[in-house]
């Protein structure tokens, strides 16, 4: 109880600071605006108030505070400007037109989903692969060890690009790079897991003769799936980045990532920053989604 | 079609030689650790050449190893530009600031109850949102030049670095507490002698996985707008031509300056935290 | 002549639980004099460790009156009254044997001298020297246990408060620092306060011995020891030894309730 008020004592005052920060940050836009509409502005002439700073052009045009929070295009959109666009994008649009973003997010959300399946999958394959075999434990793991502290999502363009020249394109060149970016990490997490029984485990597991089949079903598997949840959210959170940026390079036209790159060309800051929060709404809807699984897949296996 | 079949035999062979290290008697010791893994990386570096070769699969698809090393070579100095614009002055600068901030902040939250339990479930929640989409944004206010990019990375390391410190502050045990409280230590006593030691292996998490960020932050924000130099600037300009040998070329920097810098702050962790059971080995 | 250093009356403490207020203490009642060895033993849940905690100024207790050298515990906390041992070494890994040694006197400001010569002064009480450049984890458990000691012993506090210290150690250990204990509450003419659960130790190491027992927390019974001052491992086997453990078993038994 005392922490959810702490929470939301946080998130008035991040709210609180937005508001604040909208003044300084669109006045000098608001001002140009006034002073063409015919009001009358301190000091007069954009060129006048292009050097001086934004706090004292506050001060002296006092009566433009509440215009910083209406303006068309802001350099820094208010909070509930964002939350209306979000309001009519989402709800007020048909989730078939191209301008709602609920199928933008879905255009997203279904290359991260296939993305993140094809890689969870291969992953926990190869997992399994270097827990059971020295040979590829030795030679695969530091590697992907490695491709953990490097940006490989720079090749992102590069992917995109070549798979249409081969005539590949759609959601599987977006779901390949969300395939690889969420593969790593489950690799690592899940190796970790299933090393994570203790050799005293193991041990009991010998005194009853066990094959390496039941070992792996009766205690690695098990005892591993804290690890695959840690590292299937830390996954899930790679595979949209991934689907997000791999929208950019080909001027794709639907999905977060297309919403962001047409709002950045043409100025539509409000539409940039209502993308941003439906792919954060995005990413913690599904992180929360996987949080709920990992509760109930625990609870039923008495790990929680 | 003879380079087809030399790559398969010489994917036989490298996999033959590392199965003999691996359940050899050697197989503990470092060489063979680090043998492994480094003839791993060679045979499949060869077969690619070979496939590339046998199979003609055109440089537009593909370019052998040996075209991008040829590539790396002889751009050194464009490869150099765009490593100082993107990685010293963007990510590096970005890095600094951010991580410094979160250092800061998460001290001074660490003082209040309160403000830390508001505080970590935000934190935990934005550490885990896609911060790439504020370029756009940032880019808009900044400019195309360098410092956008470090404000991108300032927000992308910001929360994860804030929420491991805080962690890290929060690690001591009710009994190490006591112990300080029966010296009647004062409060920076307490953090400078204790809880700042004891959260060094969090901080260090929280560098760590900060100095990846900082590297995507950096070169992604690029895609958003740039001058005309910077890794993510070259990369998508050379896809648009093409040249796929240069943007392979840039991956390679990207790789060597994200293990690089990864390698560094794992070898700083090891000499402040030498005395945690993971570091002892 | 004899002064007293710890003096509890009436002393009370009551938690607040979901389940309902626990009586950790109730009417406590002692006076330890110095250079007293004083154990407290009884069944878990009885309050040794939370009566220990009070005189700490680790609890605040609820009721009733404490002091220790005539102030309160807080007070004497800032004067340096006592050195705490806890159940467990609790040395910090960062740091050496010897710079573990030197935290309470960094915190309370020694001068560095002062430090070393005082860190080599404690390493060799209890039998450590040589040792003060490894790290804890590079030494047995035992060992671990003497260099916290040392640490408690470090600066100049007079009372010694010791919560179970050799608890987590084997038995071949443990009276292998029992003797030493000894040796330095003899050189060293402290007065000492000793949480334990085993009856063989508290009759071993003590004066004076308080019987306690659970729910409500309380002393039952507090026996003089009648032992005298140099005593041998072989002190054990004695008829005297073995009459004062009956008495404690007696006390113990009577307390116990055996209503769970």
């Amino acid at each position: 109880m005392k922490s959810v008020l702490a929470v939301l004592t946080v998130l008035a005052a991040i709210v609180a600071i937005w508001y604040a920060a909208c003044v300084p940050m669109n006045i000098k836009g608001v001002l140009t605006d006034l002073e063409r509409a015919g009001a009358q502005v301190v000091p007069e002439g954009a060129v006048a108030r292009r050097d001086r700073g934004a706090f004292g052009l506050v001060a002296k045009n006092s009566f433009a505070i509440s215009a910083t929070w209406a303006q068309e295009r802001p350099r820094l959109p208010a909070p509930h400007q964002v939350a209306v666009e979000l309001w009519q994008t989402t709800v007020m649009k048909k989730i078939t037109s191209k301008r709602s973003l609920v199928f933008h997010a879905w255009v997203t959300l279904s290359a991260t989903l296939m993305g993140f399946a094809i890689g969870t999958g291969l992953g926990i394959l190869l997992a399994v692969g270097i827990v059971h075999s020295r040979v590829m434990d030795m030679s695969v793991m530091p590697w992907a060890i490695v491709s953990q502290t490097i940006p490989i999502i720079a090749l992102a363009p590069m992917i995109i690009v070549v798979l249409y020249s081969i005539g590949v394109q759609g959601i599987l060149p977006k779901a390949i790079i969300s395939a690889y970016l969420s593969f790593f990490p489950v690799v690592v997490g899940m190796v970790k897991g299933l090393r994570s029984p203790d050799a005293m485990q193991i041990d009991l597991l010998k005194t009853y003769n066990a094959s390496p089949a039941q070992g792996f079903w009766k205690l690695r598997l098990p005892s591993s799936m804290p690890y695959l949840f840690a590292s299937l959210k830390i996954g899930i959170a790679s595979s949209l980045v991934g689907a997000i940026v791999a929208e950019l390079p080909t001027g794709a036209v639907a999905g977060l990532g297309a919403r962001l790159l047409a709002g950045s060309y043409y100025g539509q800051t409000i539409q940039i920053w209502s993308a941003l929060f439906a792919a954060a709404i995005l990413a913690s809807v599904l992180v929360g989604l996987l949080g709920v699984i990992q509760r109930i897949t625990l609870k039923r296996m008495g790990m929680a | 079609m003879i380079e087809v079949i030399l790559a398969l035999i010489l994917w036989a062979f490298g996999w033959w030689v590392n199965v003999r290290l691996a359940e050899g008697p050697m197989a503990r010791t470092r060489a063979v650790r680090l043998a492994v893994p480094v003839i791993f990386g060679i045979t499949v570096l060869l077969v690619w050449e070979l496939l590339v070769r046998g199979l003609n699969v055109p440089m537009v698809i593909l370019p052998a190893p040996s075209l991008i090393v040829t590539r790396f070579v002889t751009s050194l100095p464009v490869l150099w530009v765009d490593f100082r614009q993107t990685i010293l002055k963007g990510a590096l600068s970005g890095y600094v600031i951010g991580c410094g901030a979160a250092l800061l902040v998460a001290v001074l939250v660490d003082r209040s109850d309160f403000l830390r339990r508001g505080l970590l479930p935000v934190g935990n929640l934005v550490a885990a949102l896609p911060i790439i989409g504020t370029a756009p944004i940032l880019v808009m206010w900044f400019g195309f030049d360098w410092q956008s990019k470090a404000a991108v990375v300032v927000v992308s390391v910001f929360f994860p670095m804030l929420v491991n410190t805080v962690a890290g502050l929060a690690q001591t045990s009710a009994m190490q507490r006591d112990l300080m409280r029966t010296y009647a230590a004062g409060y920076w006593q307490s953090f400078f002698k204790l809880r700042l030691p004891a959260a060094m292996p969090f901080i260090f998490n929280g560098l760590k996985i900060s100095s990846t960020l900082a590297l995507i932050g950096a070169i992604v924000a690029e895609f958003f707008g740039s001058p005309t130099m910077g890794m993510g600037f070259r990369i998508s300009t050379s896809v648009g031509q093409l040249a796929l040998d240069m943007v392979w070329a840039e991956i390679v920097v990207a790789a060597l300056a994200g293990t690089a810098f990864y390698g560094i702050l794992a070898a700083m962790e090891r000499a402040v935290t030498f005395w945690h059971p993971s570091q002892r080995g | 002549m004899t002064t007293t250093v710890i003096e509890a009356s009436g002393l009370e403490l009551t938690f607040q639980t979901s389940d309902g207020p626990v009586h950790a203490l109730k009417d406590v009642n002692l006076q330890i004099e110095k250079g007293d060895f004083v154990s407290f033993i009884g069944p878990s849940g009885c309050g040794k460790t939370t009566f220990l905690r009070v005189m700490a100024a680790l609890e605040q207790p609820t009721g009733g009156s404490i002091t220790v050298n005539g102030m309160t515990p807080e007070e004497a906390r800032k004067n340096r009254a006592y050195g705490y041992v806890f159940q467990a070494a609790g040395l910090y890994p960062w740091r050496t044997i010897a710079k573990n040694i030197k935290l309470p006197l960094e915190i309370m400001g020694y001068s560095r001298a002062d430090q070393d010569a005082r860190v080599e002064a404690v390493l060799k009480l209890v039998d450590l020297e040589g040792f003060g450049g490894k790290y804890p984890w590079q030494l047995s458990g035992g060992m671990q246990q003497r260099a916290s000691i040392a640490r408690a012993l470090a600066f100049d506090a007079d009372i010694l408060l010791m919560d179970e210290p050799f608890g987590a150690l084997d038995e071949i250990v443990r009276d292998h620092l029992n003797e030493q204990l000894l040796q330095l509450w003899a050189r060293t003419e402290k007065t000492i306060g000793f949480v334990t659960h085993s009856i063989p130790e508290a009759v071993y190491l003590s004066t004076k011995i308080v019987v306690m027992s659970p729910r409500p927390g309380r002393i039952t019974d507090v026996i003089e020891s009648p032992l005298p001052k140099e005593r041998p491992l072989e002190i054990r086997d004695t008829p005297e030894f073995i009459e004062i453990a009956h008495r404690v078993r007696e006390g113990l038994r009577a307390g116990h309730s055996y209503d769970e």
